[in-house]
């Protein structure tokens, strides 16, 4: 039975067995969704460079929590703990499936619960309702609708008004794709409330040599005078693929932070969506991607300007070595009430090889007169006077292009503020670049 | 130490040189003048080894050694050093770290051990003195947003850093002020030994008030046409290049 035959079959099934009075409709409605919209191919304009039509031609296992959870490891999560992970809160996934046994919380006041038990709750039920697949107002694919079609075994995490969590959280992405292809669907929905604080790191870590497709959604409401940090680590195996989708509802005085980090993946698809829903919200979305190989990487980011006095500071860039390839789609909307926006957007891009390839494109659509919006893009080739300047020091002509290339991506690695991750990302260039300059 | 023999080069299929003769010897300078495009900055480029401009004729050898022969890299572990008259910005990179790159790779051309930390730091801190450079701007990317006075004196310090036995000054002096220009040239001064050498080259007279030249060469045409002592560059100023122009003609004619 081919993987879209499964879909139908489980999600039957699941609104039969785990049946939920909170996730039925928003299922209901997503596979209606599904079903209406289909698997995107390049005809589609957001899909044009990213051909995830043909992950579908693979065979894929929808893991249930009872067959899997078992099989991975104390040792397994380890070999993929993020350093600072002793202090941290660590959220453990397993083919998609929250795993409350692998996880470690270290702050007493975090909460974090079934994903099902929130949606059926006196005190989340509502939330839930509100929030759980907002994300398909922005995303009108087939990918987007399965993951909320086939939700079950998500997690929700509330951080609590007022509360400055005193410890990061760091969630692991493991797919065990030791026996059999595995397709994941990770699903969570965080709710930082006002005035509260959070950092949080997501990695992702494939075990095996099968084919391993995770389509993750992620949905967070960053309530008024909020703070929050996301950084994602997409450092996984070359014959993996992912769609990763990061959604953000702003409300008044919030502030939000993002950092998309991918060094590695066969193809890899990000959502990035900011949804500025109240007045002098403010968000910074940077990203870095250096591929090789055949790699694939494509960030789609929409900063969403409903009210006025926002800011939203978009910062982008790539190094594209042999026959990888990239893409950068920025859109911005600004509506029509949303005076006083300041939208800035810049996408830059280094090319390696005469193989390597990025499609770039600002996609700004302003409603509003009082606004200032800016967006550039560059692509070029490693800067030759730079290289023969360091070159003429003394400078090897391999390390030279490492000191260029390092010094490229410094400014971003400094937008990563927990300093043991920053350190860690930068450690995983200096070896792609062989050379550390520390 | 340095001798060029009918040196002939072209870049993007123009012939720039037309048959350089010069020899440096340990201990000399040596100022190389002459009008713009009479091809000062292309035999700098040649010699440094940059990859665009194409040797068609003729030898260099620097310390015995063919020194078309070596890598850019190579050159500089051989000694040869070149103060580039547009210093190149490298956002991301600091000085300092540009440098313990380059010493220890220099050191490592030459069969020494590494700097440790401490000796690095002691080294940086004495050449800092020479082009009265603060500790600030070492940990400022790479020249960014440097001014014309900064990037020359930067220049100077990582030619103090890498102790060259041949040093060629692009046109160290052009875009500076009066100060700047005795703050580099005093810091070049303080370098020369018995044992190394300099090649100036400059457009104008006054740079070679502060570092004075042993021998002055005029470059016209892809050619050296007039060599002398320290006096010619003031023979130079004084007449302009015209003079020099119109007796190569009578000669040619």
């Amino acid at each position: 039975m081919s993987t879209i035959d499964t879909f139908s079959d489980r999600f039957h099934s699941l609104q039969a067995v785990k049946s939920n009075a909170g996730l039925n409709g928003i299922r209901q409605q997503a596979f209606n969704a599904f079903n209406k919209y289909g698997i995107p191919t390049v005809k589609n304009e957001e899909w044009k460079y990213t051909r995830i039509s043909t992950v579908f031609n693979t065979d894929f296992k929808l893991p249930l929590i009872d067959d899997e959870a078992e099989i991975i490891s104390i040792a397994d999560v380890d070999a993929i703990r993020l350093p600072g992970n002793e202090t941290a809160n660590e959220l453990v996934f397993v083919n998609g499936l929250f795993s409350f046994k692998l996880s470690s919380f270290r702050s007493k006041e975090l909460i974090v619960l079934p994903l099902e038990e929130a949606a059926s709750n006196n005190e989340y039920a509502a939330f839930v309702s509100k929030n759980l697949g907002h994300s398909s107002n922005y995303l009108k694919d087939g990918i987007n609708a399965i993951n909320t079609a086939l939700v079950h075994d998500g997690v929700f995490i509330h951080v609590k008004k007022g509360l400055h969590l005193d410890a990061p959280i760091y969630i692991y992405n493991i797919t065990d794709a030791r026996t059999t292809n595995v397709l994941s669907q990770p699903r969570s929905l965080v709710y930082v409330a006002e005035r509260s604080m959070v950092q949080m790191v997501e990695t992702y870590a494939t075990i095996g040599i099968n084919a391993s497709f995770t389509n993750q959604v992620m949905e967070v409401v960053v309530a008024q005078d909020a703070i929050f940090e996301y950084y994602k680590i997409q450092n996984d195996a070359s014959h993996t693929n992912q769609v990763s989708t990061t959604h953000i509802r702003q409300i008044e005085k919030s502030y939000v932070h993002t950092v998309t980090l991918t060094l590695d993946g066969g193809i890899v698809r990000n959502n990035l969506n900011m949804v500025m829903e109240a007045d002098h919200c403010e968000s910074h979305l940077y990203g870095l991607y250096f591929q090789q190989g055949s790699t694939h990487v494509d960030n789609h980011t929409v900063v969403d300007n409903v009210m006025p006095n926002c800011l939203s500071n978009e910062y982008y860039k790539g190094i594209l070595d042999n026959k990888a390839s990239g893409v950068f789609n920025g859109k911005i909307f600004v509506r029509k009430d949303a005076q006083k926006t300041n939208a800035y957007q810049s996408n830059k891009n280094v090319l390696l090889s005469n193989e390597a390839s990025v499609n770039t494109k600002p996609q700004l659509e302003i409603f509003a007169d009082d606004v200032k919006c800016s967006h550039g893009c560059t692509i070029g080739k490693l800067d030759e006077e730079g290289m023969f300047y360091l070159q003429s020091r003394g400078i090897s002509e391999k390390i030279a292009r490492s000191l260029l290339l390092h010094g490229f991506v410094i400014d971003l690695l400094e937008k990563v503020k927990l300093p043991l991750i920053r350190d860690y990302v930068d450690q995983l260039i200096s070896e792609r670049l062989e050379y550390d300059i520390s | 130490m340095l001798k060029i023999r009918n040196l002939h080069a072209r870049v993007e299929g123009k012939d720039i040189l037309k048959g350089i003769n010069l020899e440096i010897k340990p201990g000399e300078v040596h100022a190389i003048m002459g009008p713009n495009g009479s091809g000062k900055s292309t035999l700098a480029s040649v010699l440094a080894g940059r990859s665009d401009y194409e040797v068609t004729e003729g030898s260099v050898e620097f310390l015995g050694k063919d020194l078309l022969d070596l890598s850019p890299e190579n050159r500089a572990g051989e000694g040869l050093f070149l103060a580039f008259q547009y210093p190149i910005e490298i956002p991301g990179l600091t000085t300092v770290n540009f440098m313990k790159t380059a010493v220890n790779e220099v050191r490592k051309y030459r069969g020494e051990a590494p700097l440790d930390a401490v000796a690095f730091l002691k080294m940086m801190k004495e050449k800092m003195a020479l082009v009265e450079i603060q500790q600030t701007m070492l940990s400022r990317s790479l020249n960014e947003g440097f001014s014309g006075g900064e990037k020359k004196r930067n220049e100077v310090f990582q030619m103090a850093m890498l102790q060259p036995k041949l040093s060629i000054l692009d046109e160290t002096d052009s875009g500076l002020d009066i100060d700047a220009i005795r703050i580099v040239s005093n810091g070049v001064n303080k370098l020369r030994t018995k044992d190394n050498a300099s090649l100036v080259i400059t457009h104008y007279q006054r740079l070679l008030d502060y570092i004075v030249p042993d021998f002055v060469h005029v470059l016209y045409n892809g050619r050296i046409v007039k060599t002398g002592p320290k006096e010619l560059a003031l023979e130079l100023e004084e007449k302009g290049y015209d003079f020099i122009k119109n007796e190569h003609q009578v000669e040619v004619a």
